[in-house]
């Protein structure tokens, strides 16, 4: 019986794939190929098949994340795309807040606007906020615009009117004329795509989808016609933003939901060993070769959220991309990676980061060319990495070559030893993490101290206990296959898709509970439609909130709802559960004051089966090291002797007092001085803080 | 010396407390950010947090919104240390003021200071600054005479009393302003993030087995002093001059500096500007040495962290009386309106100073839509008012930026000031206005080898038949922004209806029924000659409508074909005639 699914992440360096069949887990990493990206995938899936004895018929899902929609916006490599707004608007994308992200850097550039200025049309027609037309569509100004189209080779289409998430109906009569006159052209309406009130947010939205779409329509037409020809016969479904997957025509019309799709994957993992573990807070924390990912996850469900800036082209500063308002995984991403470069500044400051080495030329050590130190410079340094055995040994790195490099740009200029300058590295990128995941918890008005970090992604495990330190954590948990997190998470996702549509409405006498069902009976009707698709049998769960705010205030923030249908007691309900999430998220209500409501969303859900809970924690065992190594001690600052263990080696039960270090081919586990590590009964290692 | 390494406070461990106290300061700013109502905090940043070490130097800020912090809120700590020693603060105290001189230059500005103790002794103070909704008096206007006029005035004095609120100070606030659960909910903030702050900090210090700032304040201190002395002696040492002339209120208002480069530091000296206006755009000294301040860090050391340190190196003065020194009784509600024209001044003595390494003059001062109606609040016969919706819009717009040494200049972008506009679907969503038009304004943008900013053309009105006010708070209409180094002015800002009257810059102004109002907000200043600029960026600019053929012509000299391509052979006429 065809029971196996496969899951192919295809990240910038590396393809990660993952096989589960009959409760086994079978993983690998094949080098991504750029030009190509679904050549990795087919070598990835023969590789796996070839390994594991299974067939295509075996197969009863291929998942798939991309990074492909993502790199086409940070690169600028999609398709010629122009914008239909209403006319009087045409800079809006470009205007965007009027605002500059960085307050002192005179010479700091706003992102351009993916359509350029010369293809951004205006369009005389005007509806206002509560849907009147005051200006009607005024079509035969259409017929030039179209001319325009067609002499500029326009492949895809955006169009963007004022107010069309109220009335879309402008927005579907130009559809239609496009569609008649360029049936070759793609086209994206932002009452479809984000039909959210505020219009910076809505058409970037839009254009970047459009901007994709060829881009991934083509691409997603390949795959899924060279899978057919492999003999694939199971649905291919597609990884999103948001954590749920989508179908394949979803897909191509939403390919803009297809961004952060591997993050998201890596969120999922964390997610379900907090179930699995029974852990109500865990914070999540994914490192790879250039950025790291921080994600709250409270009783087995990372936050969500609609708002995401992708491309950010200035030190990854908040402001420096492209806002996106589709569903996503809340998280925050930084600059740090085991490939980010270390500097040091006038003010003898030691800097980590953003900039990065890259996978070429990489870290200093991999001896590709590379002169700047690098974290993972310092990490082999500190002894953290053990340069003949990297990925699993297929790589050599060169220990002097970290050393020199660490010695001119950093040990040099503020007269410290190469170890104390490797330290200085260390300590810089930890406490921006640190610092970052303090941040992003105060946003969404959290805490952090006493949560068990979630570690996976190539690097996470040997930053994770400092990091906890940092943090006031007292347990990490490395999962299983921690270097290929995201592509495990894939198998793991429920499908699902998430409707949202701006209603303004103010909790007083003119509240209509009617009108909500009737809106809310749309959106479900829309969701299972593209659920059903995807998984026509599947028990279905949804879940309902509402971007609240006191009126007049900027940010919203979203409420869950209870399930419908409504009367008029909902608007009492409402300022309750108001009043109750935002006193939670700042500690404050302000009584009196009038309650809005800006948008409504519905998500709709497969029912994704629990994970069995983990069985205790097995009797301690004391495993024998296979070797040793010198290790830098933070805390005493010296280098001392540490055990080397094979994580594939140890027993569940298997205890081992820090410092040691456990080795994998995907990743390394730092146990520090004052950690125990535990080998769970299904395989997690546990690192409890025991004090100093 | 000791081995680095094992030496506890070795200079990494300096630098991650320290890279600690910038994240302490961040999430204090943050947590205000969050809770604060004014649109200004909210959307413009217009809001401050800092620590200070127990003699008042400020050890850290947030980077805010606003320049209009910069240091004033740091002097505003002195104050209270003169009238509050140390030794007679206890845990739990808390201290509050909005006084325009002590504080940030204007009564809705609160400031809160909260001495931090740890394990008894006091070992920091946390100052914030957040601008209230309203502060009662005649509010964000021009229109007062005296202080007295502008509202609610809150000299030094305590807000609690050893972890206990100062009932009289809430009740006070309560009566004085028109929304007094917001202002009052914002005080509560600002205690609240200072607060957070203080609880940080405890944290941080036992984490790292520290008992005191002292050492590590002055690291940060001289650290910082000495990157920002070392930006400054890379400049060339000597006196510079110049001198800006904008609209003012009642009579053009001139803003003179003398900028004296030295070893030790910069200082800035205002000698020569105009008197005192008899209206609320006067500045008080520390609002003018927050804003020329962060004129002189943009170009002199962007990098170097604000901190006692480094802000001891660059020195404002401004003769008392002058519109830069405005002294108590003189109002000073909309400050900003002057006070963020100051960087542009100052990079005219850099100017002189580095040539071509400044920006042009921009807009520099915000263009704000700031309108509200209904019965009983516009200057209209209430018979026509009587149906109409009550509404206040505020939403922050911008004209252009001057155009960078290398680059053009920011259309439609808010400098100094680093404000965000609110969304025209918003507003039109929770008020009756509606918004025609709105879109970068053709050849506005000064012509030079680079362009300046374009400013922005918007349009509106009221979708129901009523008058409304309109609150203009507007500048560079007389006085557009002048180019640099050949670089031609940026198109001055109008505003009028549509159907052809003018509207006064400054004031408010009732929009009768049925008419549109039609902004058109000025454009930065060019950069160079404009005959030099890279003939295919006139051409693509040209095509883009951003200028007009008859721009590319006759000010860049660029014939352009009908498709918008370069005409090459016309083109060496026009350059080399």
């Amino acid at each position: 019986m065809a029971n196996a699914h496969l899951a192919a992440d295809i990240g910038g360096t590396f393809t990660d794939i993952a096989v589960t069949h009959r409760g086994a887990l079978f993983t690998c990493k094949v080098p991504t190929v750029p030009d190509a990206p679904e050549e990795g995938i087919f070598r990835g899936v023969r590789q796996a098949m070839a390994d594991t004895g299974l067939t295509p018929a075996d197969f009863s899902l291929i998942v798939h994340g991309t990074t492909l929609a993502t790199n086409a916006l940070i690169e600028r490599k999609g398709a010629k795309t122009a914008m239909l707004v209403t006319d009087g608007f045409r800079d809006a994308v470009e205007m965007a807040y009027e605002n500059r992200f960085e307050q002192y850097d005179i010479f700091m550039d706003k992102p351009p606007p993916l359509v350029p200025r010369e293809f951004r049309y205006g369009v005389p027609e005007r509806v206002d906020a509560k849907g009147n037309v005051l200006v009607p569509l005024d079509e035969n100004a259409v017929a030039g615009l179209i001319e325009s189209l067609r002499r500029h080779r326009i492949e895809a289409v955006a169009i963007g009117l004022m107010h069309s998430y109220a009335a879309p109906a402008h927005e579907r009569r130009l559809a239609d004329i496009l569609a008649h006159d360029m049936p070759d052209v793609l086209v994206s309406l932002s009452s479809e795509v984000s039909p959210e009130i505020r219009e910076y947010e809505r058409w970037s939205t839009t254009a970047a989808n459009a901007y994709v779409q060829p881009l991934m329509s083509r691409y997603l037409g390949r795959l899924s016609d060279k899978l057919a020809e492999m003999g694939f016969t199971c649905p291919l479904r597609l990884m999103t933003s948001g954590g749920g997957l989508a179908s394949l025509d979803t897909a191509r019309r939403f390919p803009i939901r297809l961004v952060e799709s591997g993050p998201a994957g890596g969120a999922i993992l964390a997610a379900r060993v907090a179930r699995e573990c029974g852990l109500d807070r865990v914070l999540s924390f994914d490192m790879g070769g250039t950025t790291a990912k921080i994600c709250l996850i409270d009783d087995g469900a990372p936050q969500q959220s609609r708002s995401f800036e992708v491309a950010r082209q200035y030190r990854f500063l908040k402001g420096s991309g492209l806002p996106l308002r589709i569903p996503v995984i809340e998280m925050v991403e930084i600059g740090a990676g085991g490939g980010s470069i270390a500097r040091v500044d006038t003010l003898s400051r030691i800097h980590v980061g953003p900039e990065s080495a890259g996978a070429v030329p990489g870290p200093a050590c991999y001896g590709q060319g590379g002169d700047a130190p690098t974290v993972t410079d310092a990490n082999v340094t500190l002894g953290r990495i053990d340069p003949d055995n990297f990925a699993g040994g297929t790589m050599k790195l060169d220990a002097a070559l970290s050393a020199g490099a660490i010695d001119a740009a950093v040990g040099k200029q503020l007269s410290l030893s190469t170890l104390a300058a490797a330290f200085g590295i260390s300590e810089v990128v930890e406490e921006n993490m640190a610092n970052a995941a303090r941040v992003h918890a105060v946003e969404r008005g959290k805490e952090i101290r006493d949560r068990t970090l979630v570690a996976f992604g190539g690097g996470a495990a040997l930053h994770a206990a400092r990091l906890a330190r940092k943090l006031n954590i007292d347990e990490v948990i490395v999962p299983v296959a921690a270097g290929v997190g995201s592509a495990v998470g894939f198998l793991q996702a429920p499908v699902a898709y998430e409707v949202v549509r701006s209603r303004y409405a103010l909790l007083d006498a003119t509240f209509d509970a009617d009108g909500l069902n009737t809106l809310y009976a749309e959106m479900r009707a829309e969701a299972e439609q593209i659920v059903a698709e995807a998984a026509p049998d599947a028990v279905l769960i949804e879940t309902r909130t509402a971007d609240m705010r006191y009126h007049g205030q900027g940010h919203e923030i979203a409420v869950d709802l209870p399930a419908g249908p409504y009367d008029k007691s909902l608007r009492d309900t409402l300022s309750g559960l108001f009043e109750t999430a935002y006193a939670a998220t700042y500690s404050r209500r302000i009584p009196g004051l009038e309650v809005e409501v800006m948008n409504w969303t519905l998500r709709l859900s497969a029912i994704v089966d629990d994970p069995a809970p983990c069985p205790p924690m097995p009797d301690g065992s004391v495993p024998e090291p296979a070797g040793t190594r010198e290790l830098f001690d933070p805390e005493a600052g010296i280098l001392s002797t540490a055990p080397v263990y094979r994580r594939d080696a140890l027993a569940p039960g298997s205890t081992i007092t820090g410092p040691a270090i456990i080795a994998e081919d995907e990743t390394t586990t730092v146990v520090l001085t004052g950690f125990t590590a535990r080998l769970n009964a299904v395989g997690y290692i546990v690192l409890q803080w025991e004090g100093s | 010396m000791t081995d680095p390494v094992n030496d506890p406070l070795s200079p990494i461990r300096l630098q991650i407390m320290w890279d600690r106290l910038i994240a302490v300061v961040e999430e204090q700013a943050l947590t205000l950010i969050r809770t604060g109502f004014s649109t200004s905090t909210r959307e413009a940043g217009d809001l401050s947090a800092g620590i200070f070490d127990t003699r008042g130097d400020m050890l850290a800020q947030a980077v805010t919104g606003t320049p209009g912090h910069v240091n004033s809120m740091a002097r505003s700590v002195r104050h209270f240390l003169e009238r509050f020693p140390v030794d007679e603060m206890a845990d739990g105290d808390v201290f509050l003021t909005n006084d325009p001189w002590k504080g940030t230059g204007h009564l809705h500005d609160f400031t809160f200071l909260t001495p931090c103790f740890h394990n008894g002794a006091l070992v920091a103070l946390f100052a914030s600054t957040c601008h209230v909704v309203d502060i009662g008096g005649r509010g964000m206007t021009s229109d007062g005479r005296t202080i007295y006029e502008e509202g609610l005035y809150i000299p030094l004095m305590r807000f609690a009393h050893a972890g206990k609120i100062d009932q009289a100070v809430i009740d006070i606030v309560t009566a004085n302003v028109r929304e007094p659960v917001q202002v009052v909910g914002d005080l509560h903030s600002l205690a609240t993030c200072n607060d957070l702050a203080c609880r940080r900090l405890r944290e941080m210090m036992d984490e790292f087995a520290i008992a005191d700032l002292d050492r590590l304040g002055s690291h940060i201190l001289d650290r910082s002093r000495t990157a920002a002395l070392d930006a400054i002696r890379k400049l060339p040492e000597g006196v510079y001059r110049h001198r800006m002339r904008i609209d003012g209120l009642e009579e053009p208002v001139d803003l003179v500096a003398e900028m004296t480069i030295g070893a030790d530091g910069i200082d800035v000296d205002f000698t020569g500007s105009s008197g005192i206006s008899s209206y609320g755009i006067n500045v008080p000294l520390c609002y003018t040495e927050a804003y020329a301040t962060f004129g002189v860090k943009c170009i002199v050391a962007p990098d170097v962290p604000n901190n006692a340190g480094s802000l001891a190196t660059i020195r404002i003065t401004a003769p008392k009386g002058s519109i830069l020194n405005a002294e108590h009784p003189a109002p000073v509600a909309v400050r900003h309106v002057t006070g963020q024209m100051l960087p542009d001044v100052v990079f005219g003595c850099l100017h002189e100073a580095l040539g071509e390494a400044v920006p042009a003059e921009g807009t520099s001062c915000l263009w704000n839509l700031y309108a509200y109606g209904g019965p009983g609040r516009v200057d209209a016969d209430p018979a026509l008012l009587a149906n109409a919706q009550p509404f206040t819009v505020l939403s922050f717009h911008s004209g252009g930026t001057g155009a960078r040494p290398g680059k053009d200049g920011l259309s439609a972008t808010a400098f100094p000031s680093g404000v965000r506009n609110v969304p025209v679907e918003v507003t039109e969503a929770i008020s009756p206005l509606i918004v025609w038009r709105k879109e970068y304004r053709q050849d506005s943008g000064g012509a030079g080898a680079y362009r300046g900013g374009l400013g922005q053309v918007m349009e509106l009105s009221l979708l129901e038949d009523a008058p409304f006010a309109f609150s203009a708070l507007f500048d560079r209409i007389e006085h557009p922004p002048r180019g640099r180094a050949g670089g031609i002015d940026g198109a001055g800002g109008t505003i009028g209806l549509k159907s052809g009257a003018a509207l006064s810059g400054k004031g408010t102004q009732t929009i009768p029924s049925g008419e549109r109002v039609v902004i058109e907000m000025p454009g930065g200043g060019g950069l160079g000659d404009a005959s030099t600029r890279d003939p295919a960026r006139v051409a693509a600019d040209a095509r883009a409508g951003l200028i007009s053929t008859a721009a590319a012509r006759d000010l860049y000299r660029i014939a352009l074909t009908p498709e918008g391509e370069i005409d090459a052979a016309a083109t060496e006429q026009l350059r080399n005639a």
